[in-house]
């Protein structure tokens, strides 16, 4: 039952595991760039609810995402105690608002099991996969399906 | 020391074929760009072989040939006219011109090769 | 370097060289043109020709011969440039050039065509299509003679035991850089050799002239290869020696060997010939080699000065440039203007006593960077001349298919535009000259009957204005037909019937998706592409596109263009909080209203009233989706802008607070389309902010909908903001 995600190849995979909305998620290391504190973002018009704004890291203009509300989790009030996590996926450079960060995970690759199969809803469309940890499970994010498809836009 | 061509076409695509043969080869290629960027190249180079495009700006293939063989430089180097004409008519101009041996384009690495060394012993 | 980089090597040189293709024929075309037009015309044929010959790309090989026959006729004076030929020439130009595009993408060009043009290029050449056919059927006969050729040398080979070659070089053949040793190495490689030499003739050592070395050869080659690569072998120096080659029978091994005591005979018959000339050349090319020398080593600043001329009237030297460099160095340098902005503005946050020398410095630097700036984005600015001459083309193309004469008249063929530009204009202009055309130019009966010229003129013009480009394309045709297009537009459903519009907005119907003129579908129309798109993809480069018209005379479709694509001057405005940015050019003026200068209109809306016209005033916080106005008009500034058609419209916004340069970031990157916002910069904090795209406002605006009717005609509010 316990089936390997295709995620990578090698024997261990290291994730960052955080919180958001109170439950564990957590993203492959490889796509995080750095972790920064909130600070004020540009607020986009038209923009999608879990779509905060856009800030400026050393020059390039990067959105920043509510994963929380884009899982369907109810939005986070950002404040300075709040962590954005700085992530590359499909050649976008995008930031996630997450309340905290919490560890660095080294599992070996067979230990991330499929989705189980409930009911799709916003949260499991977004995650790839579940890691067993001592305080529970944590999810592992599909970066590809937070980010909007560069071609269509974001309205 | 490897032996050294210097190699005027003014098409750059011509130049890279040529670069990328002859230094599989083991020669060391200068790439010139015209004729005249070719002679003024020659003294400093001073190639084991030539090997020239007929149809160039500023200086055409016998202009090169002329200047090596004759005018300032003064040379018996082995020179190689590059023609897309295989006609016997412009063989025979380069020869009387004082080319050494000619190579038809498009050609083959082996070819290349070989002609080379026909006229270089390199 | 592999082959596949070599590959993409070729075609991006068929690039330039098509360029300096058209650029030739051009010219030619124009009649006034030098030998030399000819010679670079055929060079650049010749040149795609060689190289796609390295990549076996055969059917560009032969129409690139074909042509290049032609051109080699002209240029000897053999083929005189008529109308006709010029047609041809042009036709097989723009051929060529979808050749090499069609093998660039592995695809197929258009048989018919290519076949009808080789055919007319042949017709120059004397040879009609049944002779052509003849002339493929004598290039197989060459091919089968040569087979059989072989065939029998091969025969003679298995009888053969060797060759006797008697070889008595002239001195040319040292004069031509040829060693006979490696010619006998090269005849070592087809069997066992033995090597005589006669020197005879030799002189003594201290007379020798090492140039003409005085020796013949008798060389005997034990091999059974055939006879033709022992030719081979002397292949380069035929023509530059006697020579003599005898094939061997096995049989008799006396006679060969009775042969050789004529050797010592054999040879002074040989060399008695060419000796008194060998002699008399000589010292002559001895006195030339000293003379030479002597000017090489005394004053090379001669020989180089020599050389100054020919490479100043050679191209000017340039750098390839892989352009991921130049755009990282526009990126880093962009981040320097911003990053002088930070320093600014926190120096003048400190207070700084003046007389600090601090603010002269920072202006210094402040100039340095916008110099940098300048400087590496002119490293991205082209001349649009390649791609007007490329219109040329499409000029010849829409003329033979709609059956109008045009012909195409260029202004300002060098003004520099970003490269981006250049590439990305050639579509749209490519449309709208179809459109002028096709639309634009009358039919001949018409054109005779206004008493115009039978030949219609397209004027494609481009100049610099006040930090833009301009780009101008112009008929001479009959001018918008306003209530033809009032009519279409009407009947589509895109404009109420009872709507009263102005000239000028009539003529901007032109751009609504989905409109077509064409009283008849012609061949150009239906490709699927309407004026919508054109002004889209302006739009896009962050330009706009205006139209012109007079009854009778004429339409001209103005296109104004950022000089770059990187900065812009923009105004610093606030909206809802936010700190945005309205590019400078689209701004009018900017008008603190006075309570009478406002008036409602509809439940929410409001109209300005300026100088005698009534202005719809469009709320940017709400048409970017922040809902209701968060501030009343009468508090707010308006910048009065003129839309794209033309008409004029006042963007509300809460206040302005400055006026600069701005570092345009792209927003569709990281993230995507915004309706309303064009792109981003970052601002002297650091802080985001967006770009606004005032047209885009102004459309998605519900206030847009509704159609305000002018009591003044365009023009007048047009004299009146100017003035």
């Amino acid at each position: 039952m316990a089936q390997p995600v295709e995620i990578a190849e090698s024997e261990f995979i290291e994730f960052v595991t955080f919180v958001a909305g109170e439950q564990s998620f957590c993203i492959e290391i490889t796509q995080i760039r750095e972790i920064r504190r909130w600070s004020p973002v540009t607020i986009l018009p038209h923009a999608p609810d879990h779509v905060l704004g856009v800030m400026n890291l050393r020059g390039a203009v990067i959105p920043i995402f509510d994963l929380a509300a884009k899982l369907g989790l109810g939005r986070i009030t950002p404040t300075e105690r709040h962590v954005i996590i700085i992530a590359a996926v499909n050649g976008q450079t995008i930031g996630l608002l997450v309340d905290s960060v919490s560890e660095i995970l080294s599992v070996r690759h067979d230990r991330v099991q499929e989705t189980p199969n409930v009911r799709a809803d916003d949260t499991t469309t977004c995650i790839l996969g579940v890691i067993p940890i001592e305080e529970g499970m944590t999810r592992v994010i599909d970066l590809g399906r937070i980010v909007p498809a560069k071609a269509e836009g974001a309205a | 020391m490897k032996p050294k061509v210097l190699a005027i076409d003014d098409s750059r695509t011509i130049r890279e074929l040529l670069r990328v043969s002859l230094e599989g080869a083991g020669f060391e290629v200068t790439s010139a760009e015209d004729g005249v960027d070719g002679v003024s190249r020659f003294p400093d180079v001073a190639p084991d072989v030539v090997i020239t495009d007929i149809n160039m700006p500023n200086m055409d293939g016998f202009g090169v040939i002329d200047a090596i063989r004759k005018g300032a430089v003064n040379s018996t180097v082995p020179i190689l006219v590059l023609t897309t004409e295989s006609a016997p008519e412009l063989k025979a101009r380069a020869r009387e011109a004082g080319a050494t041996g000619w190579i038809v384009k498009p050609f083959d690495d082996t070819s290349l090769i070989s002609v080379l060394k026909r006229v270089s012993g390199a | 370097m592999s082959i596949n980089s070599i590959r993409d090597t070729f075609f991006e040189e068929c690039e330039d060289l098509l360029d300096a293709l058209i650029e030739g024929l051009a010219e030619m075309s124009g009649g006034s043109y030098e030998g030399e037009t000819v010679h670079a015309v055929f060079r650049a044929v010749h040149s795609i020709k060689g190289g796609a010959g390295a990549f076996g790309l055969n059917q560009l090989v032969g129409f690139a011969h074909t042509f290049e026959t032609v051109l080699d006729r002209v240029r000897s004076d053999q083929l005189e440039v008529d109308p006709e030929l010029m047609r041809v020439l042009q036709r097989a130009g723009d051929h060529l050039s979808d050749l090499v595009e069609a093998n660039r993408i592995a695809s197929e060009v258009d048989e018919g065509t290519h076949a009808s043009l080789l055919q007319a290029l042949n017709g120059f050449l004397g040879i009609d299509p049944a002779d052509g056919e003849d002339g493929g059927q004598e290039e197989e006969f060459v091919f089968e003679a040569l087979a059989l050729d072989l065939d029998l040398q091969d025969d003679i080979g298995g009888q053969t035991d060797g060759y006797e070659i008697r070889f008595s070089p002239n001195p040319a053949l040292y004069a031509n850089g040829h060693e006979p040793l490696l010619i006998f190495e090269a005849l070592a490689g087809l069997g066992s050799l033995e090597v005589a030499a006669n020197t005879t003739d030799l002189a003594p050592f201290a007379d020798l002239d090492w140039k003409a070395p005085k020796t013949d050869w008798i060389i005997r080659l034990r091999s059974s290869e055939p006879e033709h690569l022992i030719d081979e072998v002397f292949e380069f120096v035929e023509g530059l020696c006697e020579l003599s080659i005898e094939a061997i029978q096995t049989d008799p091994p006396e006679e060969a060997a009775a042969d050789v005591p004529d050797l010592d005979d054999a040879a002074p018959d040989g060399g008695a010939d060419p000796t008194p000339p060998a002699a008399a050349s000589a010292p002559a090319e001895e006195a030339v080699k000293v003379v030479d020398l002597a000017a090489l080593r005394t004053s090379p600043a001669d020989a180089e000065k020599k050389q100054e001329p020919k490479a100043a009237n050679g191209p000017r030297p340039t750098l390839r440039v892989d352009l991921e460099r130049v755009d990282r160095l526009i990126n880093t340098v962009g981040e320097l203007i911003i990053n002088q902005a930070v320093i600014s503005q926190r120096i003048e946050e400190i207070g700084l006593p003046s007389g600090s020398g601090l603010s002269t410095e920072l202006e210094d630097y402040k100039l340095l960077a916008r110099e940098i700036q300048e400087g590496v984005m002119a490293i991205r600015a082209q001349p649009v001349k390649p791609l007007f001459q490329r219109m040329s083309r499409i000029v010849r193309e829409a003329s033979d298919a709609t059956g109008k004469a045009a012909r195409l008249v260029t202004e300002g063929e060098g003004t520099e535009v970003d490269k981006t530009v250049v590439e990305r204009l050639a579509d749209p202009l490519t449309h709208m000259i179809r459109n002028a055309i096709d639309h634009g130019l009358e039919g001949p009966e018409q054109r005779a009957r206004a008493g115009k010229d039978a030949v219609g003129t397209i004027r494609l013009a481009a100049f610099h204005r006040s930090g833009s480009v301009l780009i101008e394309i112009t008929d001479d045709g009959a001018g918008l037909d306003r209530d033809r297009i009032l009519e279409t537009a009407v009947s589509k459903g895109l404009v109420p019937a009872e709507a009263e519009l102005a000239p000028g907005e009539i003529d901007n119907l032109l751009f609504m998706p989905g409109f077509s003129t064409a009283k008849e579908v012609s061949n150009l129309s239906g490709r699927g592409v309407g004026m919508d798109v054109v002004k889209t993809a302006i739009s896009s480069l962050g330009g706009r596109v205006t139209i012109t018209s007079r009854a009778g005379e004429g339409t001209t479709f103005s296109i104004v263009l950022p000089l770059t694509l990187a900065v812009m001057d923009g105004m610093v405005v606030k909206v809802a909080g936010q700190t945005m940015v309205v590019p400078i050019s689209s701004i009018i003026e900017t008008i603190r209203p006075g309570p009478d200068e406002l008036h409602r209109f509809g439940v929410d809306g409001w109209l300005l009233s300026i100088r005698g016209s009534y202005v719809p005033i469009i709320d940017v916080a709400t048409s970017l989706g922040r809902g209701v106005p968060d501030a009343d008009v009468r508090d707010q500034v308006l910048l009065l802008i003129q839309t794209e058609g033309q008409s004029h419209c006042a963007l509300a916004v809460n206040g302005i607070s400055d006026q600069r340069q701005v570092v345009i970031k792209s927003l569709e990157g990281n993230y995507g389309h915004i309706p309303g916002v064009s792109a981003a910069t970052i601002l002297g904090d650091g802080k985001i902010a967006l770009i606004i795209d005032p047209d885009a406002v102004v459309a998605n605006s519900s206030a847009a909908l509704r159609r305000v009717s002018d009591p003044r005609p365009e023009k007048e509010i047009a004299n009146g903001a100017a003035g």
